[in-house]
C-alpha cells in the first residue's frame, strides 16, 4: 500500500490513524493493545510499514519511544489503551516532559458518547497529563484525526520539544472519513523561535572575548539540538574550559582536554569549582537546576556576567537572573557565533586564560574522582571504566536512577551526543531496560549497555521478556549493592545511619531469573573477573546478557554537594566527613 | 505588586484548566480569572490577577505564553490601562439602614437593583479597589451577601490586544 497522502474513498478513524504514522515515516511503535485501541490494533495488523513493538507494560512502551527519540532525534511513538493503560503511561510522559523529548503517545478513549458515565476502563487522560504534556488533544471528530496527529508530531518535534498525548474515543476510531494528510501546519498560537538575536549574540561574544576567567556550560538543550559540532567549534577556537550537564553529556566529548567534567551535586571538583569562579558563564541549553547550580544565592554570591542561550524563554532567568538571555535554536545561535569569531580580529586574553587553565589544572590535581583500585571487592566505578574500554567507548549507554546512574555518568567517557540515555529531570527508576530497548532499536548493531541496579531494574524487570521476543541483544550491567544506594547514601550523611528501608532484602536469583526469560546470566564477585565477563558478554552479539556484578556495599558517589549547599561545596571521598560509622554486615 | 494580565486563547475545551492548572502546579498566586468568547467565537480573552515579585510575573508571562493554547498576551500593567469589576451586594434595609444604605450606593455611584423588605442588592462597578472601598465604607455587620465577577482589563488608547 503505497501513502499517497490521501485517499479518495472514505476509510476508518483507525485506518487514518495508521495512515498517519506511515506519513510521519514511523518505524517502530511502543505499544499494548486493549478494549478501546482494539479498530486501531487491528488497522496495525494489516500494515508491515512499522513495526509494533509489544511491551509487558505501558510505562516501559513510552520509556522506549522516549529512549528511541534521544537516541535517533526523531519523534518516538507509543501507543496505549484508556484507563490502566492510560495511567501506566503518565510516569513515562512525565520522564519525557522532564527532559523534553520528542514523543507522540495515542491513547485510546471509551466511546465519546460514553465520556464522563465513568465507563470501563475511562480515565481523564487529557486531564490527568495537562501538567506532564507539551500539549495534548482529544479528538472528538474522524475528521479531525490526521489534522490533530499532524500537529502533535510538530509540536512534539519543534521549539523546546516534549510529549504531545493525543486521545481518541474508540468510536472515532470506527467513524469513516477521507483521508487527507496536512503538509504543513498553521498555528496562530504556536511559532517557536529558531534564530536568536543578532545584536544579543554579538554583544554576548564581545563578553566572552573579554574574560578572564570564562566558563562554557552546556546541557541537555545542546544534545536535543543537534549543536555538538557548532559547540565543539566554539569551545576550540575560544580554548576554553566547557562543563557538561548529566544531561548533556556526550555535547562535548569527554575526553577532549577542554573538559572538566559532569558538575553539580556530584559533578568534578574541577567542574564546580570553575563553575562558581568563572567571570564569564556561557550557559547553552541548560537551566541552572537544583542539581547542577545547588544553592541559588550562594551561586549569585560570586560575582559573574551569564550569558544563557536557550530556545524557550521560560528557561532564561527562572533560577537565576542572566545578563545576556539569548532566545533561539542553540544550533542556529552557536553557528551565527562561530561565524562572527571567525570574522573577529580580537582574540581571548591568553595570558589571563593561561593563568585561568593553571587554576583549574589545581583543581584537577584534586583528581575528584579517584577510589580505591586495589579493593578486594569489585569497586561499582571500576565496573564502569572496564565498560568504557571493553567497549571502546562507542556504547549506547542506558541507567536507571541512583547511584550507579553517578558512577556511569562519572566513569564512562562520552565522545558523543546521544549515547548516554537517562532520567535526569523527573529520576525514574526503571527507566534503564525499557531505554536500552530504544536504543537497541534505533540502533541494531550497536553495543547498548543497561546500567543499573538491583532496586531499579526490578521496577521494568519484566521487560526482560519483549528482549527476548525481539532478539534484542542488550547488556544489562546490573551493579548489585543490596541497598538502594544513593538512599542508604544521604542516610548515612543526614540521618545517621538509620537505614529505613534502603536494604534490598529477599533479591531473586538474577542468573535463574534471566536464564528462564531464554537470557545468558552471568554473576561476577571478584574484581580480576570484571574485565574478562565484560568481554565475554560483549562478545555474544546476539545474545542479550545479564551481568550481575556484587559491588561493594559501603561505597558512595562523591564528591557530593550536600542538599542546599553552593556548589562548591564538595564532600569528597577523602574527606574525613565521609567516612561513616559501621553499617550493619549482609549474611 | 498586583498584576493584571490579559491573554486570548483559543476558544477550545480544557483552556481554562490549562491556564488555572499552571497557576496551581507552580504555586503562583490568583486573585481573580475571568474568562468569555470574543466577538471572534475562535477565541476566548482572559483576564488574570496575580501578585508576585517582578521575577515572578517574569516566569507567570513566560509560562502563560509557553501554552500552546494561548495566542496572545499583555500585561496591563506595562502601561496605561483601565480595570473594572463588577460586585453585587445584598445588604441589610431595615431601620436606619434603609436610608444609610441608599446614600452609601449613591455615594459609590451604585444602583440599588433589587429592594426586598429587609435588604437591597446594590451593583457597583469600578476597580478592584473601588469595590474593596466600598465594602470597607459598609457597617460589616450590614454585609449580607457579596459576588464579584473579578476584574476585567483593557489598554488606553491604542494599546490593543488583537489577533
Amino acid at each position: 500500500m503505497e501513502s499517497t497522502g490521501s485517499t479518495t474513498g472514505a476509510i476508518s478513524g483507525a485506518e487514518i490513524v495508521i495512515r498517519c504514522l506511515h506519513e510521519e515515516k514511523v518505524k517502530f511503535v511502543f505499544g499494548y493493545p486493549g478494549g478501546a485501541v482494539l479498530h486501531i490494533y487491528d488497522a496495525l495488523f494489516k500494515q508491515n510499514k512499522f513495526k509494533h513493538i509489544l511491551v509487558r507494560h505501558e510505562q516501559a512502551a513510552v520509556h522506549a519511544a522516549d529512549a528511541y527519540a534521544r537516541a535517533t532525534g526523531d519523534v518516538g511513538v507509543a501507543l496505549v489503551t484508556s484507563g490502566p493503560g492510560a495511567t501506566n503511561a503518565v510516569t513515562g510522559i512525565a520522564t519525557a516532559y522532564m527532559d523534553s523529548i520528542p514523543i507522540v503517545v495515542i491513547s485510546g478513549q471509551v466511546p465519546s458518547y460514553a465520556i464522563g458515565e465513568d465507563a470501563f476502563q475511562e480515565v481523564d487522560m487529557v486531564g490527568i497529563t495537562r501538567p506532564c504534556v507539551k500539549h495534548n488533544f482529544l479528538v472528538k471528530d474522524v475528521k479531525d484525526i490526521a489534522s490533530t496527529i499532524k500537529k502533535a508530531f510538530y509540536i512534539a518535534a519543534s521549539g523546546r520539544p516534549g510529549p504531545v498525548v493525543v486521545d481518541i474515543p474508540k468510536d472515532i476510531t470506527a467513524h469513516l472519513a477521507n483521508f487527507e494528510y496536512p503538509n504543513s501546519v498553521e498555528m496562530r498560537s504556536y511559532n517557536p523561535v529558531a534564530k536568536g538575536h543578532s545584536g544579543q549574540i554579538k554583544k554576548a561574544l564581545k563578553l566572552l572575548l573579554e574574560a578572564k576567567r570564562p566558563m562554557i556550560y552546556s546541557g541537555g538543550g545542546t544534545v536535543l539540538g543537534d549543536a555538538s559540532a557548532h559547540l565543539i567549534k566554539l569551545a576550540h577556537k575560544l580554548g576554553y574550559p566547557v562543563t557538561n550537564t548529566l544531561m548533556g553529556l556526550g555535547g562535548f566529548p569527554a575526553t577532549d582536554k577542554q573538559f572538566v567534567g559532569m558538575l553539580g551535586m556530584h559533578g568534578t571538583y574541577e567542574a564546580n569549582m570553575a563553575m562558581q569562579d568563572c567571570d564569564v558563564l556561557l550557559a547553552v541549553g541548560a537551566r541552572f537546576d537544583d542539581r547542577v547550580i545547588g544553592n541559588p544565592t550562594h551561586f549569585l554570591s560570586q560575582k559573574r556576567t551569564i550569558i544563557h542561550i536557550d530556545v524557550d524563554p521560560s528557561s532564561i532567568s527562572k533560577r537565576v537572573k542572566v545578563d545576556v538571555p539569548i532566545v533561539g535554536q542553540v544550533q542556529s545561535v552557536l553557528g551565527e557565533m562561530n561565524e562572527l569569531l571567525d570574522a573577529e580580529t580580537k582574540k581571548p586574553d591568553a595570558a589571563a586564560l593561561k593563568a585561568w587553565w593553571a587554576t583549574i589544572d589545581g583543581w584537577r590535581g584534586k583528581d575528584s574522582l579517584a577510589y580505591d583500585r586495589s579493593s578486594s571487592i569489585i569497586k561499582p566505578q571500576f565496573v564502569i571504566e572496564k565498560l568504557y574500554e571493553v567497549t571502546k567507548g562507542n556504547a549506547y549507554v542506558t541507567s536507571d536512577v541512583g547511584q550507579h546512574q553517578m558512577w556511569a555518568a562519572q566513569y564512562y567517557k562520552f565522545d558523543k551526543p546521544r549515547r548516554w540515555i537517562n532520567s535526569g529531570g523527573l529520576g525514574t527508576m526503571g527507566v534503564g531496560l525499557p531505554y536500552a530497548m530504544g536504543c537497541q532499536l534505533a540502533d541494531p548493531k550497536a553495543q547498548v549497555a543497561c546500567v543499573t541496579g538491583e532496586g531499579s531494574i526490578q521496577m521494568n524487570i519484566q521487560e526482560l521478556s519483549t528482549c527476548k521476543q525481539f532478539h534484542l541483544p542488550i547488556k544489562v550491567i546490573m551493579l548489585n549493592n543490596r541497598y538502594l544506594g544513593m538512599v542508604r547514601q544521604w542516610q548515612e550523611f543526614f540521618y545517621e545511619n538509620r537505614y529505613a528501608e534502603s536494604y534490598m532484602d529477599s533479591l531473586p536469583d538474577f542468573v535463574k531469573l534471566a536464564e528462564s526469560y531464554g537470557h545468558v546470566g552471568m554473576q561476577i564477585t571478584k574484581p580480576g573477573d570484571v574485565e574478562s565477563a565484560l568481554k565475554e558478554a560483549f562478545a555474544m552479539k546476539d545474545r542479550f546478557v545479564f551481568m550481575d556484578f556484587i559491588t561493594d556495599q559501603k561505597e558512595n558517589v562523591f564528591p557530593m554537594v550536600p542538599n542546599g549547599k553552593g556548589i562548591s561545596e564538595m564532600i569528597m571521598g577523602d574527606d574525613p566527613k565521609s567516612k561513616t560509622a559501621e553499617r550493619p554486615e549482609l549474611a | 505588586m498586583k498584576h493584571i494580565i490579559s491573554l486570548l486563547m483559543e476558544n477550545e475545551a480544557g483552556a481554562l484548566s490549562r491556564v488555572a492548572g499552571l497557576f496551581s502546579a507552580r504555586g503562583y498566586n490568583i486573585e481573580s480569572l475571568t474568562v468569555a468568547p470574543t466577538e471572534d467565537a475562535t477565541l476566548s480573552r482572559m483576564t488574570i490577577v496575580t501578585s508576585g515579585s517582578d521575577e515572578v510575573i517574569e516566569q507567570i508571562v513566560k509560562q502563560l505564553n509557553k501554552l500552546v493554547d494561548v495566542v496572545k498576551m499583555l500585561d496591563l500593567n506595562d502601561g496605561r490601562f483601565i480595570e473594572r469589576e463588577l460586585m453585587l451586594v445584598k445588604v441589610k434595609a431595615t431601620g436606619a439602614y434603609r436610608e444609610e444604605m441608599k446614600r452609601m450606593a449613591d455615594v459609590f455611584r451604585g444602583r440599588i437593583i433589587d429592594v426586598a423588605d429587609g435588604s437591597y442588592t446594590v451593583e457597583l462597578t469600578g476597580s478592584g479597589a473601588k469595590l474593596d472601598a466600598f465594602l470597607e465604607a459598609l457597617d460589616n455587620s450590614a454585609i449580607m451577601e457579596t459576588v464579584r465577577t473579578g476584574a476585567s482589563g483593557i489598554g488606553r488608547g491604542d494599546r490593543i490586544l488583537k489577533v
